[in-house]
């Protein structure tokens, strides 16, 4: 565990890696996509618009996974100190923002012909778009404190708050009376017929390996943002 | 504690504050159970009826065989129904969603009448967490399996 902590071992790691999961996940999703779009009957009730449901409930699982990975890599930086942690967890805020947006836009469209509005301030819409609003925040404070040389443990500690507001989604169905439905898929039985089930979850494995593969990119993206700065520090250190 | 690294005492003190974190988190969440619920189940509507005119949200099935049109065309009577046999009949003028059929759900908004009757300005059409497609729909499970079986028979 801690031989990937060294940058350098990541790097020769995700160098190869990176290129892997973002080919495999787009061929995946793809191939998902198509077959939801193409071969899946339309549903008893709602028809066509079922089809949706090959982007929307990916993403919301992607976009809630995505804080998730943050809080995790913030309580490894705040407890090991590791910088790469601290750099794996702003790498997964921008991909996360994005599920989550590509979430709530594909809910409303969903929204509009099955229950008649764009938009209800229910539970489960609203505790998403304040995921929304915490990613928004959290890309902001991180790059805030990388500017301003203040410590990442500030970024770390918020999206260690901001992880109250994972199981506040997940429950938000159960706990209050909303508009959104009651979870389909819960521990080891599924309300969702196989037919529409098994497109879904191999667009849900596609978009996950797209999703790591952004982290890593974006990992790398930021090491190597480091490494440049600290070689025009030297080099400006060696000009006086 | 003297005897921790610091690594350790950073672990035990960030776990510790996630634990009073969570805890608050949930006790918050359970604390608005009612207050931030979308609307009133009829039960709970025939229990603790609120002020009439109040704008008001009433979510439950839509009763089988309620559903009639009155002589205008446009104003619908049906009943929404919840647990304990409680009953709410609501009327409503305007065009209903795609989904609201009887033995379906349905949000109405609207306002609790001093006739006990709920006027909805407007109707939401509630999704169950069921998906099937259209040709299974009504058949059980073992008769489901049975047609994908002859269907894949059919195309050996």
């Amino acid at each position: 565990m801690h031989g990937f902590a060294n940058p350098k071992r990541f790097l020769s790691l995700a160098r190869w890696l990176t290129p892997l999961l973002l080919a495999g996940g787009l061929v995946m999703a793809g191939g998902a996509l198509a077959w939801g779009l193409f071969v899946v009957p339309p549903d008893r009730l709602m028809g066509e618009t079922v089809r949706i449901i090959f982007i929307h409930v990916p993403t919301a699982w992607l976009g809630m996974a995505g804080w998730s990975a943050i809080a995790v890599a913030s309580l490894v930086y705040l407890v090991w100190r590791h910088p790469l942690a601290a750099i794996a967890a702003r790498a997964a805020a921008v991909p996360g923002l994005v599920f989550a947006v590509i979430c709530l836009i594909t809910g409303s469209i969903w929204g509009r012909p099955t229950w008649g509005t764009w938009w209800v301030w229910d539970g489960r819409l609203t505790s998403m778009l304040v995921l929304a609003f915490l990613y928004v925040a959290y890309i902001a404070l991180a790059q805030a404190a990388d500017r301003e040389g203040v410590s990442a443990r500030i970024p770390a500690i918020f999206g260690l708050i901001g992880a109250v507001n994972i199981p506040i989604i997940n429950r938000s169905v159960v706990w209050w009376n909303s508009l959104h439905q009651p979870p389909s898929i819960t521990m080891g039985k599924s309300a969702i017929d196989a037919e529409f089930l098994v497109p879904l979850l191999i667009a849900a494995l596609g978009f996950s390996l797209v999703f790591g593969g952004v982290v890593l990119a974006r990992m790398r993206a930021l090491l190597a943002e480091r490494q440049a700065e600290a070689r025009l520090r030297r080099k400006a250190l060696e000009a006086i | 504690m003297s005897a921790l690294k610091p690594k350790h005492q950073r672990l035990v003190l960030v776990v510790l504050a996630l634990i009073a974190l969570v805890a608050a988190g949930l006790l918050a969440g359970y604390a608005l159970r009612n207050q931030a619920s979308y609307f009133y189940l009829p039960e709970q509507m025939r229990d603790d009826p609120p002020a009439v005119g109040q704008a008001v949200r009433l979510g439950g099935m839509v009763e089988p065989g309620s559903l009639m049109t009155l002589s205008d065309g446009v104003t619908i009577d049906f009943a929404v129904t919840g647990r304990e046999n409680s009953r709410i009949p609501v009327r409503f003028s305007g065009i209903v969603p795609d989904l609201f059929v009887e033995g379906s759900g349905v949000v109405a908004e609207g306002r609790l009448g001093p006739d006990g009757i709920f006027v909805a300005d407007n109707l939401l059409a509630k999704h169950d967490e069921n998906y099937v497609p259209r040709e299974l729909e009504g058949m059980s499970e073992h008769q489901a399996a049975e047609m994908a079986e002859e269907t894949t028979v059919g195309l050996e």
